[in-house]
């Protein structure tokens, strides 16, 4: 039997988007569903065609947009899925409250310090290991400076001079009447002890986000309180999720069957978002090739420019005059994938972390299999 | 015999003298001035004469889960 075609291979991998259905969803590059084609899979061919591409157009460390192509959804989904939830990350997880006179409960102040994302030397936090809460645990450690780490935070608001005269005058800003009205994330203080000190120098263990809001308050309340920080995994609580989020989407693609001129053209266009049709001239060629296009040289002619950028929102398809000139579809092996980190590590660093994971994952399975093989021999 | 037992004199003497000396901070209601009181003085505020006094949070820590 001849191996199929390049085109026919890409076909297959086309998800096909109609008007309200969506249909050829599952892919078939597996044993035993094409009659005479192997489909096994192999390192070589993985290897050969997995390929990462970077969109440098928005390069920004924390929020990162690449290609992933030629990979199975299942590889992607299990990167997606080690990034929101199995990538360690540090982050408050005791808080010892001494005072507390702000109108926030201590319980709901407790949880929102909880979510604070927090950043700090890399090294130094490579460096921590787990905590074990659970002290019936028998490898149980006590707090030390290689797993615990610690913040305060302590503050007071007051009245600022001449406060008290300005709201006799009818002032009600709180920003011209007192201070540390606001409690902001900044306003944590890193006490490192021990080894941590040296470990962490100047980069010391503080908010991602300085201005996040934790609480607010007015003259005379107080709020004195210490934070342990361990490290931990999102699958234990989302506080400990190194992304904001991670997601993919599949690459769209827009194929023109016949030539879109004149008027419908920009029409057309105005259907997707912006950059993803452009506007060409009718040539001479197309002229003579297309009846369409006969007589209309010079004409606008819609052309896909950059298909990544369409939300697929198959606006097209409501227009009859297009349905029958436009197919629209998704490539199943081309993950557009976004990861948005909350600020403790970068992107790129979470990528390669979960394919490290994935990996360690994997030679357990590994390592489980032969234990079984040794078992039945 | 079991029941009521007079405290001896001398300790009866060291509590009362304890009680006395420790003075407890309250807010004043009205004004929201600090006033110190003892035990068996009149409840009311120094500065305003208000007769609502508050209880300070007392500084014991208490420990929370983040979650």
């Amino acid at each position: 039997m001849p191996a199929p075609s390049d085109d026919v291979l890409i076909e297959r991998k086309k998800l096909k988007v109609g008007v309200e259905t969506v249909s050829n969803q599952q892919s078939t590059d597996f044993p035993g569903h094409w009659p005479g084609e192997s489909h096994e899979w192999d390192l070589n061919h993985f290897k050969n065609n997995m390929r990462i591409e970077f969109n440098h157009e928005h390069a920004n460390k924390l929020d990162l947009t690449f290609s992933l192509i030629g990979i199975d959804t299942s590889l992607a989904n299990a990167l997606r899925r080690i990034l929101i939830s199995e990538v360690p990350t540090l982050a408050i997880e005791d808080v010892f409250i001494y005072q507390n006179t702000s109108i926030i409960q201590d319980e709901v102040l407790a949880h929102r310090l909880g979510l604070v994302p927090l950043r700090g030397n890399r090294d130094a936090l490579r460096w921590l290991r787990w905590y074990q809460k659970d002290e019936e645990v028998p490898d149980h450690e006590p707090k030390s400076d290689e797993n615990c780490v610690r913040l305060s935070l302590n503050i007071e608001c007051r009245w600022k001079e001449g406060g008290l005269e300005k709201t006799k005058q009818g002032v009600t800003d709180p920003d011209e009447l007192y201070e540390n009205h606001n409690v902001y994330a900044r306003d944590f203080s890193f006490e490192p002890w021990e080894r941590q000190t040296e470990k962490f120098g100047d980069d010391g263990v503080r908010s991602s986000h300085p201005d996040i809001l934790v609480a607010k308050m007015r003259p005379g309340q107080h709020i004195e309180l210490l934070m342990h920080a361990f490290k931990g995994i999102g699958q234990d609580h989302a506080k400990f999720s190194p992304v904001a989020t991670a997601t993919y989407r599949l690459l769209p693609t827009i194929d023109i069957l016949k030539p879109i001129v004149g008027a419908d053209a920009k029409k057309f266009a105005r259907c997707f978002p912006k950059g993803v049709i452009r506007l060409d001239k009718v040539t001479s060629e197309d002229a003579s090739a297309h009846e369409e296009c006969a007589g209309k040289e010079g004409d606008a002619k819609a052309v896909v420019d950059n298909p990544s950028l369409d939300t697929v929102s198959r606006e097209c398809l409501r227009h009859p005059e297009f349905v029958d000139k436009v197919k629209l579809g998704r490539m199943r092996d081309h993950f557009i994938f976004r990861i948005e980190s909350t600020g403790q590590w970068d992107s790129d660093e979470l990528f390669l972390e979960s394919i490290r994971l994935l990996k360690v994952k994997a030679a357990r399975i590994k390592r489980g299999l032969r234990r079984i093989d040794a078992l039945v021999q | 015999m079991s029941g009521y037992a007079p405290q001896t004199s001398q300790t009866a003497d060291a509590s009362a003298i304890d009680i006395h000396s420790r003075a407890v901070a309250y807010t004043c209601g009205d004004c929201d001035s600090d006033v110190q009181l003892k035990r068996g003085e009149p409840i009311r505020c120094r500065n305003c004469g208000h007769r609502v006094l508050y209880k300070k949070r007392t500084n014991r820590m208490v420990q929370f889960e983040a979650r």
